[in-house]
């Protein structure tokens, strides 16, 4: 599904990414650990298609496509999705309008009939349901005001609305109660299938008992320098990073 | 003035003589008595310079005196009739000024809707009261010089007076349309406006120029809204990328009368709206709202001036605009609190969107105030379109054109939701979405 072959990227002449190389097929979770400032979002919004982060080498293919050269808007259509880490709040547009206007351009870039309003309420409420999340949050501007928490459930809405190939989950537990975090795992969990894949990416273990990782990599310094098991993040929430740090800048 | 433009006052001057004995008969009234201390004040002040203040970041005096032929001054040009407005007809009552020049025909069915209409020229006779204690009032010559050349060469437009406890029921549009044939197009339109004791109206005025000719418009309407009044005025501005109009607004309110003001801007070459709104008795409310969306080299300047003179009035001005291309914007807005005017409250606020490098503002607020017991604020922002919010949008599948649809709006819509005509709520949405080129 997802090939990345020595992806090194970086903004203003400062290289953030310095070789990543990763697979995701169709079926997996993967978790990415490490520590702050690795390079984990910036992986991220490179795959999503942010302008600002300029890509210096390697490749990616979505679907068999290089999606490089594509705008953030395909990509999405492509059924790629990322959950913002921090989410922006944009004042003046509706969380309806702008979920409407996202669902019908993917449907019409698939080939497929708009929604009629009836057909996206269903479509809302169906999911609403199924993250549980109240109808006055969307009732609001798109994320105006929200807690830390509803934002991050918010972006787990969209993305049942949405329905992706691929999920980047970007630290989507932070800053949730074990409530919110039970729901949001749950959406997760049943959004699942064998034809889509998810990356979580995640400072605790606790989120993975929910959601279970088929593979852990740890990203540091803009590389992924371990991968393993779920049983990697044990050790991680365990024994830190240093002794991954100290590996690496052993061999380096 | 300097001595180069000696020429041009001796020009001008001849045209007034010329334009006087033309008007034959009626030149011994009022009206003449104030053309001619209006054109003594014009030849002795000019076309404000880039040194007058007022008028530092929009050269337009000079500006005209290149581009236009001013020994048209004065001179009628013949309308054509051609022009339909985009309005359809039973939204709204219809008035029509072709070419500076008040369309007859349809004024006797206005009368009928309830409220008092007719041809400034005719209300010298008709209403000899309101002429002699309202036109010429509140536009100043002596401080304005367009104000001046406007009272001096003037010679129609429309007089509106809604009567006593008359509520209007549907909005009344006054079109203003530039068309026909020929180079360019001068006029000096004048209008009165009265909204009597406890009456309710909504007046728009909309500006077309059907053919993209070049033109000098200057425009002024004077306004009285009385006690207990409520009057809502409107101005739709989408002359084409030819239009030199400089768009002169007086307004008196009288107590607990109240106001929304609102001028939406599309298009124009320069435009300079003057806007001066004197709260003159105790408990009245002012709503001034603007919205400019502009593009290519279209130049607007709102200038507004709001004068607490009596206590506890308030007082609210929200522009904003969206600056396209190389378009440029000014914005200035004075609000004073005389001393009288204690337990005033006064709030404004200019914002604005640049979306290219080229696009520039200037924004200028203005208060000095004289009383102590007041609530008075302002701000003012500039920025471009927010690029997170503008991933975030496209990240979810939005085209660019789409998401920049969607925040642009967002910008907008807390003013634009202020107008509470629903054909022109939609016209200027749909307008502005052309105009910038929105739509993926
Ligand atoms: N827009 C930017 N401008 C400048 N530096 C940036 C920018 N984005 C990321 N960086 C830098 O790149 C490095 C990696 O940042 P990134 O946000 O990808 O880390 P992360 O692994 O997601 O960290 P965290 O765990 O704290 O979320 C950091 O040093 C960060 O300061
Ligand atoms: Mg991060």
């Amino acid at each position: 599904m997802l090939k990345i072959k020595n992806l090194h990227a970086g903004i203003e002449g400062q290289q953030i990414l310095k070789g990543i190389n990763l697979e995701v097929k169709a079926g997996e979770i993967h978790a990415i650990m490490g520590p702050n400032g690795s390079g984990k979002s910036t992986l991220a919004s490179v795959l999503a298609g942010r302008e600002e982060y300029e890509v210096t080498e390697g490749e990616v293919e979505f679907l068999g496509k290089n999606i490089l050269d594509m705008a953030p808007e395909d990509r999405a259509r492509e059924g790629l999705f990322l959950a913002f880490q921090y989410p922006v709040e944009i004042p003046g547009v509706s969380s309806n309008n702008f979920l409407k206007t996202a669902v019908n351009q993917v449907r019409t870039y698939r080939g497929l009939e708009p929604l009629d309003a009836v057909h996206f309420l269903k479509l809302m409420k169906e999911k609403m349901a199924m993250v549980e999340i109240e109808q006055k949050l969307i009732n609001r501007s798109l994320n105006e005001g929200f807690s830390g928490g509803e934002k991050k459930k918010n972006e787990i809405f969209q993305m049942a609305i949405l329905e992706p190939k691929l999920s980047i989950l970007d630290e989507t537990d932070s800053g949730l109660d074990i409530d919110a975090l039970r729901v949001v795992a749950n959406g997760v969990n049943k959004l699942k299938s064998e034809d889509n894949a998810t990356i979580v990416v995640t400072h605790y273990q606790r989120l993975l008992d929910y959601i279970v990782p088929n593979f852990v990599h740890v990203l540091y310094n803009g590389r992924i320098v371990k991968s393993g098991d779920k049983s990697l993040a044990f050790e991680l929430e365990e024994k830190g990073y240093d002794w991954i740090k100290e590996e690496v800048d052993s061999v380096a | 003035m300097a001595k180069a433009e000696n020429l041009m006052v001796e020009q001008l001057k001849n045209n007034f003589k010329a334009f006087e004995a033309r008007l034959n008969g009626i030149s011994k009234n009022q009206w003449h008595q104030m053309r001619k201390e209006a054109i003594d004040a014009f030849t002795s002040n000019g076309f404000p310079g880039v040194k007058d203040e007022e008028y530092r970041y929009t050269p337009i005096g000079k500006a005209i005196e290149k581009n236009f032929d001013l020994s048209m001054l004065g001179i009628e040009t013949p309308e054509t009739g051609t022009f339909v407005p985009v309005f359809s007809k039973e939204h709204a009552i219809h008035i029509f000024i072709r070419n500076g020049k008040i369309d007859h025909e349809n004024l006797n069915d206005i009368s009928e809707a309830g409220v008092e209409v007719c041809s400034l020229k005719d209300a010298l006779v008709q209403y000899p009261k309101e002429i002699e204690s309202h036109l010429g009032k509140y536009a100043n010559v002596h401080k304005d010089s367009f104000a001046a050349l406007n009272m001096a060469f003037s010679n129609d437009g429309v007089f509106i007076k809604i009567p006593r406890n008359t509520q209007l029921e549907k909005p009344l549009i006054v079109h203003y349309i530039t068309e026909g044939k020929g180079e360019e197009k001068i006029f000096q339109t004048r209008n009165l406006i009265i909204a009597e004791e406890g009456s309710n109206a909504k007046i728009i005025e909309s500006y077309t120029n059907s053919d993209n000719i070049r033109q000098f418009s200057n425009h002024v309407t004077e306004i009285v809204v009385k006690a207990n009044a409520n009057f809502n005025f409107y101005k739709l501005q989408n002359q084409g990328n030819q239009a030199y109009h400089i768009d002169s607004t007086y307004i008196s309110q009288l107590r607990d009368s109240t106001l929304q003001s609102y001028v939406l801007t599309l298009e124009g070459k320069i435009i300079r709206n003057n806007l001066n709104i004197i709260l003159d008795g105790e408990n009245c409310e002012a709503h001034m709202f603007g919205l400019y969306v502009i593009h290519e080299d279209s130049h607007i300047d709102n200038h507004t001036s709001v004068d607490h003179k009596a206590p506890n009035c308030y007082s609210n001005e929200v522009y904003k605009g969206i600056l396209d291309n190389n378009s440029k914007g000014v914005f200035n807005g004075k609000v004073f609190v005389r001393q009288d005017a204690q337990k005033t409250n006064a709030y404004q606020s200019n914002k604005n969107i640049l979306l290219t490098d080229t696009a520039t503002i200037n924004t200028k607020p203005q208060l000095e105030i004289w009383a102590d017991d007041v609530s008075c604020s302002h701000g003012c922002t500039t920025g471009q379109l927010d690029e997170e919010q503008l991933f975030y949008l496209r990240s979810r599948g939005i085209g660019k054109s789409s998401a920049r649809a969607m925040l642009l709006h967002a910008f907008v819509n807390d003013v634009l939701d202020k107008i509470e005509i629903d054909f022109l709520h939609d016209y200027f949405n749909s307008e502005m979405y052309n105009r910038l080129d929105w739509e993926s």
